[in-house]
């Protein structure tokens, strides 16, 4: 089960939600047909959960939006980007544990 | 509270391994980093597993895993594991997360994970170019020109899978014939997309913000050659995930832990079932074999 506070973000809102957010965000990029993606789903639920107010999580399909990833040159999935003040401040690709991921957004908070 | 066993790893040996430790009524659970499946989540599709004729996705497979575990009482727990320290007769399990196990047995079902080639541009370029993942990648390359690297069965199983999207995969493989079983061989050179590159090596993997070409040696020849290319996708076999067991348990020299036929490592009370342990055949179900004996075996050795 998906939490409700994540975000669902499309190519359309990417740049309000995202790039001009007051908080730093992270996006996974990801789709359907990717088992490390899935494999991943329960570690962005709980991030979402844990770190509610402090940074936006957020979700991309990257077969409904083609125009995002294509921007950020990205060519595997699951990627997660983590933004701050719309930059770029980390970007890791494939199925990675949560303290991987926890390690990139103490960079941020 | 002290539980009878406790399965690291919710791949196809962890979730076995639950099965049977759950009929069995022993108390405990499994523990997984991410989401249950393992490596089989990135296989397009199983067609070997018994029981199975038309073949089915490693989702699939592994969600009839994962629901027939819990049938059984076995819960799937998230946690990563940092360290085992053995405690008299009990074993402490320490997690990333600070949490502290502490349990009577422990089977590891970590499994393993793609061997990278250690060439020049490869970690500069993964998720741009290079990748370990044609399931998940394979739909960015469409009408591009791809490489695969590696002879064995997923390398071969790859670049087939490979051809629905790009218009060309050169195969590369370091002798002149493939390792990988027959059938996927015959498919593979029926192919009109795939090209072979026998008796070569990749040297160096270049590009600028994404992949454009492979520098390769012949080994026969001795010559080297650029290949224009838009992705590689790696498969040259695997590395065990027992860093956290290393010290402890005895492994062979690439990591993979030695046990008897009784899946028993060499620290009692500990247990191996999976890629993870020294076997000859890495395949579904060898691991669930290994996993239904690990959790008989303990059973067996608690009472």
């Amino acid at each position: 089960m998906s939490s409700d506070k994540i975000i669902q973000v499309t190519d359309a809102d990417f740049d309000e939600t995202v790039l001009k957010s007051e908080l730093p965000v992270l996006v996974d990029f990801w789709a359907a047909w990717c088992g490390p993606c899935r494999a991943i789903a329960p570690v962005i639920d709980q991030l979402a959960e844990e770190y509610d107010g402090k940074v936006k999580i957020a979700k991309m399909n990257v077969d409904e939006n083609p125009a995002t990833p294509g921007r950020f040159g990205i060519r595997a999935i699951p990627t997660l980007i983590l933004f701050k003040d719309g930059n770029v401040v980390e970007q890791i690709t494939g199925a990675v544990g949560k303290t991987v991921i926890e390690n990139a957004l103490s960079k941020v908070i | 509270m002290t539980h009878d066993v406790i399965i690291i790893g919710g791949g196809p040996a962890g979730l076995a391994a639950a099965i049977y430790a759950g009929r069995a009524k022993l108390d405990g659970f499994v523990l997984e980093k991410m989401s249950p499946g393992g490596q089989v989540l990135i296989t397009d599709r199983v067609e070997n597993y018994p029981g199975f004729p038309e073949g089915l996705t490693g989702f699939e497979l592994v969600e009839k895993f994962s629901a027939h575990a819990q049938k059984f009482g076995m819960k799937i727990e998230n946690g990563e594991v940092a360290s085992i320290e053995p405690v008299g007769d009990l074993l402490n399990i320490s997690l990333t997360d600070q949490r502290t196990i502490t349990t009577r047995s422990i089977i590891v079902a970590t499994g393993a994970t793609h061997r990278k080639l250690g060439v020049k541009g490869e970690d500069e370029f993964i998720g741009r170019g290079v990748s370990y993942c044609a399931t998940c990648d394979g739909p960015f390359f469409r009408d591009q020109v791809v490489a695969v690297v590696g002879g064995g069965d997923s390398a071969v199983q790859e670049a087939i899978f490979l051809t629905r999207f790009a218009k060309k995969v050169y195969l590369i493989h370091r002798r002149d014939e493939l390792r990988a079983i027959k059938v996927l061989a015959d498919r593979a050179k029926e192919n009109d997309k795939i090209e072979f590159v026998w008796d070569s090596v990749v040297e160096e993997i270049e590009g600028d913000d994404q992949v454009r070409s492979l520098k390769i040696l012949n080994r026969k020849t001795g010559e080297t050659s650029t290949l224009k290319v838009d992705g590689v996708f790696i498969f040259i076999g695997i590395v065990p995930v027992t860093d956290f067991v290393k010290g402890l348990v005895e492994t062979d020299e690439m990591g993979f832990i030695k046990t008897d036929q009784w899946m028993r490592t060499s620290v009692k009370g500990v247990y191996a079932a999976g890629d993870c342990r020294q076997k000859p055949l890495l395949q579904i179900v060898t691991a669930v074999a290994e996993g239904a004996t690990a959790a008989y075996a303990v059973e067996h050795d608690l009472a």
